[in-house]
């Protein structure tokens, strides 16, 4: 009996070990029963979490910005696809490691990568590391994206000017979100990488054009690669805009400043549009709506040139005799001055110890309203302003919408100054001087206007005093519900004057460009009024223009109207270091209205570019 | 007694309540391996058809193993410990590294892991050895068995494999403690030390410093974690914590199906299906294994003489062994140490060599009543 024998002597305690080893898997399993408990249900929900982070990413879907078009549906400003690096930090194992390759493969500036990545946010949000990536450079990160695990190339919209330098003060450009607009409460709902107007139309439309981000989950794989993706929310395209410009009437009044610097502004007084802002020198929002290297920044920046500067609406010059035309109202509104009331100009007008001369050395001879207009007489508003003093100066300053922002449509407008006791007192904290009054008569001293300016003030002598709030904006089409609102014109209201004030003023604006001071100005197709300005840079004056330095010229001023009888367009040009308004900036105003009245008469707005108007121009046509 | 005698045909082992654990656990196991590689190549065949190839090739081994007398089986012990010990020492200049270890000897498409094997040979030597005669003292019970074990275990060790040099350890000590040492209780703490091993390591092994890990684990197992920073072993914990009380269905574990959980077939398969039948899922294959476990030590306390126990015991300590080390690292509970779970994971050596050892323990029970042979 092997077994009875092993099992009393061998085994002796063979059941007895049995039975331990029982114990033991007993107590073995039930420990391993409660790891495994512990793990699934009581910290379950935590490893779920972990499990869902580790699989989806949530990504956002940048909308496409609305799009820009001009008055008759040229396209300003669209969209073109571009690719976009972004890297998910989460799926990042060295972040060293990946800068270097992300540096060596692209070209990039490995300070410039770690500042992206170290950006705020957590570490599932991916980080836009580059836009406007070549074609190249997407396809070489697309083939090592197995060693690049995290990093993801997008295919987003990328803002386009297809016109380049065109209008470009009055677009603007898009750029990345800053820090500081993030704590805006206008740009809430924003993240960081999103892209937002950073100056012009785009900037003060921003809100209409930006459209609505959308959301995509993304499950990824362990090298955060994209397996599968659901749109949770679909981006919404911006709203496109209509602009109140003719981009060919644009496109003259930029080439016509050329290299020079300056500004010119034509818009329809008789409802604000503003047909052509001209702004030199310029820039490429394409480039700018790029990311720019800190280097290329201080390029832009630290230009003399200014070339980011909008002169039209930012730049503030004295108006020099252009001034006369609001002076002339105050003239005769206030009965400082009867239309035939007569000055004697010889040349000069003695105030206290000082003579203000005349640009006219040897005189005018007695010269009425209408002649001081046309010959931009200097003695005969120093004489009027000293009459009138220059609080009510200023009142009628004001009525012209001087020393006050227009409320264009644009970021950083600027008011100029129309001075007053009042301000004076308020800005230099000093009594005003009497002999001051008889500078601002003619436009100089503490006088400063922008063009846009001028431009709304000879818009609304030519519209008889009613005026109107200069837009750029004439319509939104909201992509949608598909409508097309038409914004209406803004009254700023009506100068208190009388017609008759209007038609004298008019009529001797007229005979400034056929007989006086502006006959460059003179057009064989249309009548034009007008005014000239030569607003002095440097007090001193001595020798010969051409010898002045150029920086210290004069800044040449034409605002004109057309035509006389009916007027439809009013231009304001300002050419910077020019000299005489007469010589210099008058002949450009005139090609601007020729060149308007040339294209002119044209079907409103919204036409054969515009898909989406096609309705409205097949109802326009039909009736 | 005329009872007993007309049961010795032969058949009555083969318990069908024994068949149905082995079966329905390999079904979990195949089920697993094709949840996880569905959608990846496996070479020639996708890796559930390869595994069910294994197990075709397992069930042969069972039968044959099952049929032929397990003393006769025995006695090949010695001869087959000296070609697995040739087969190790192959390996060691001549085979087919993975992941910084030398495991394998290639077979056209297919690898042998002779070190697999090592562990049943290992069982039969030491219950030859001990059944042979009556071992009696510390030389012949503790030391000559274990100076047998240490070529085996050397270069096993070697190549490096500490899972299976690790279950080597097991299965002596498990024998040692049924045999009996004069110290009981060193057998017993041997055996616990072991057992319990995953829950003490956690304790020690936290308390050192992070360079001292990585220089210990370096030295003990090169591909312990080649990711770094427990990469293998936090995934694995999120994917078995993940599946919380029902899991996510089959193909919807994500952890494994987006390959965040490295060696989702094989090593890790337990969190692959602890992640998709969550924690009742868990139950369910726990329960199967003690069953299966009880059954298996039934058939030791009931085997006829000393070769047959000893050979149960063996098997049932490193089936054991096997299963709560492998869900011990899966549950991240001690370090990653490669050894698979029995008839779960994907392998063709593990898998041939767990069933043929199922079915010499069906041959235990099979002649338990044969008294004479």
């Amino acid at each position: 009996m092997a077994l009875g024998h092993a099992a009393e002597t061998e085994f002796g305690d063979f059941y007895r070990r049995l039975l331990i080893l029982r114990v033991g898997l007993f107590l073995v399993v039930a420990l391993l029963g409660l790891r495994l408990w512990h793990l699934q249900i009581r910290e379950g929900p935590y490893y779920r979490d972990l499990s869902e982070n580790n699989r989806t990413r949530q990504v956002l879907l940048e909308p496409a910005r609305g799009l820009i078009y001009d008055r008759h549906g040229v396209l300003l400003a669209n969209n073109v696809p571009s690719f976009s690096l972004y890297v998910t930090l989460e799926d990042v194992k060295d972040r060293e490691v990946l800068v270097e390759q992300l540096a060596d493969l692209l070209g990039l500036d490995p300070a410039l990568i770690r500042k992206k990545l170290g950006g705020k946010g957590g570490k599932l949000l991916p980080r836009k590391i580059k836009d406007r990536m070549t074609l190249r450079d997407a396809m070489l990160v697309e083939s090592h994206r197995l060693d690049l695990p995290g990093v993801m190339v997008e295919v987003e919209s990328q803002r386009n000017y297809p016109g380049g330098v065109t209008a470009a003060h009055l677009l603007g450009y898009v750029g990345e979100i800053s820090p500081e607009q993030l704590e805006k409460p206008e740009f809430s709902g924003l993240h960081q990488g999103s892209i937002v107007g950073q100056y012009g139309v785009e900037k003060s439309f921003d809100r209409h054009v930006r459209g609505q981000a959308g959301q995509k989950n993304v499950e990824v794989d362990a090298l955060g690669h994209e397996k599968r993706a659901a749109v949770v929310e679909k981006p919404q395209a911006g709203n496109d805009l209509y602009l109140t410009i003719d981009v060919r009437l644009q496109k003259v009044a930029e080439d016509l400043l050329g290299q020079e610097y300056g500004a010119i502004v034509a818009l329809d007084p008789t409802n604000g549009d503003i047909l052509a802002m001209a702004s030199r020198p310029g820039f490429d929002p394409n480039v700018l709506s790029r990311e720019l290297t800190p280097k290329q920044w201080v390029e832009i920046v630290q230009d003399e040139g200014r070339p980011l500067n909008n002169r039209a609406s930012q730049g503030q010059y004295p108006p020099g005799s252009t001034f006369k035309v609001p002076m002339a109202v105050a003239a005769l509104e206030t009965k400082t001055m009867a239309p035939s009331s007569t000055v004697f100009c010889n040349g000069g007008y003695q105030f206290g110890k000082r003579i203000y001369h005349d640009w006219k050395a040897s005189g005018h001879g007695a010269v009425d309203l209408h002649t001081a207009l046309v010959h931009s007489c200097d003695v005969y508003f120093y004489t009027v302003g000293q009459r009138m003093g220059i609080d009510v100066m200023a009142e009628f300053g004001k009525e012209f919408g001087l020393g006050q922002g227009t409320g264009v449509e644009l970021p950083s407008e600027r008011a100029g100054i129309m001075p007053s006791t009042a301000w004076k007192q308020k800005a230099k904290n000093e009594p005003w001087l009497p002999g001051e009054t008889v500078s601002a008569a003619i436009g100089q001293g503490y006088v400063t206007v922008t063009p846009l300016q001028m431009a709304s003030l000879i818009g609304t002598v030519a519209n008889d005093g009613v005026n109107y709030r200069p837009r750029l904006v004439q319509a939104v089409m909201d992509r949608v519900t598909g409508n097309l609102q038409e914004l209406p014109a803004v009254p700023r209201g009506k100068v208190k004057a009388k017609p008759e004030t209007f038609r004298i003023i008019k009529e001797a604006l007229a005979d400034v460009v056929t007989k006086g001071t502006a006959t460059r100005a003179k057009s064989s197709l249309v009548t034009i009024g007008g005014k000239t300005g030569t607003a002095q840079v440097a007090a001193l004056r001595t020798g010969p223009e051409e010898s002045i330095p150029k920086k210290f010229r004069d800044h040449a001023w034409f605002v004109a109207f057309a035509p006389v009888e009916s007027p439809k367009i009013a231009v304001a040009v300002l050419a910077e270091h020019m000299g005489h308004g007469g010589s210099a900036a008058a002949p450009l105003a005139k090609e601007v209205i020729e060149t308007y009245m040339k294209l002119a008469p044209q079907v409103p707005m919204v036409s054969s570019n515009a898909s989406k108007a096609e309705p409205v121009r097949s109802s326009l046509e039909q009736s | 007694m005329i009872d007993r005698l007309t049961d010795s045909r032969g058949f009555d082992g083969f318990d069908l309540r024994y068949m149905g654990l082995i079966l329905v656990i390999l079904g979990i196991g195949v089920l697993s391996i094709h949840s996880v590689t569905h959608d990846q190549q496996g070479g020639i065949a996708p890796y559930y058809v390869k595994q069910l190839v294994w197990i075709g090739l397992g069930a042969v081994a069972f039968i044959v193993m099952w049929a032929w007398d397990y003393h006769s089986i025995a006695r090949l012990a010695y001869p087959a410990y000296g070609l697995v010990l040739v087969l190790l020492l192959f390996v060691l200049f001549e085979g087919r590294a993975s992941k910084g270890a030398q495991r394998w000897i290639a077979l056209g498409p297919f690898s042998l892991q002779p070190s697999e094997f090592a562990k049943l040979v290992l069982i039969l030597v030491l219950a030859h050895y001990y059944s042979k005669a009556p071992r009696a003292g510390w030389l012949q019970r503790v030391i000559v068995p274990g100076l047998l074990m240490l070529p085996g275990l050397v270069l096993i060790l070697k190549q490096p494999d500490l899972g299976s040099g690790l279950s080597f350890v097991a299965v002596y000590a498990a024998m040692l403690l049924m045999v009996g040492v004069r110290s009981q209780a060193l057998g017993v703490i041997l055996l616990f030390s072991i057992m319990l091993f995953p829950f003490v390591w956690e304790g020690v092994w936290g308390s050192l410093h992070d360079y001292q890990r990585q220089r210990i684990m370096a030295f003990v197992d090169p591909d312990y974690d080649p990711g770094g920073k427990g990469y293998h072993a936090l995934q694995s914990k999120i994917a078995i914590g993940s599946g919380e009380l029902t899991g996510k269905g089959l193909f919807g574990g994500t952890q494994s199906q987006l390959k965040f959980l490295p060696e989702g077939h094989t090593d890790f398969v337990f969190a692959v299906y602890s992640e998709e039948w969550g924690f009742l899922g868990v139950l369910l294959l726990l329960g199967l294994f003690v069953a299966l476990i009880w059954l298996a030590l039934d058939i030791a306390a009931k085997a006829k003489d000393q070769l047959g126990a000893l050979l149960a015991v063996g098997i049932v300590a490193m089936l054991c062994f096997c299963v709560v080390v492998n869900i011990g690292m899966t549950a991240g509970m001690f370090p990653i140490v490669g050894i698979p779970l029995p008839l779960v994971s994907y392998g063709g050596s593990a898998t041939i060599m767990m069933m043929a050892s199922l079915g010499l323990l069906l041959n235990v029970k099979r002649r338990r009543l044969s008294l004479f042979y």
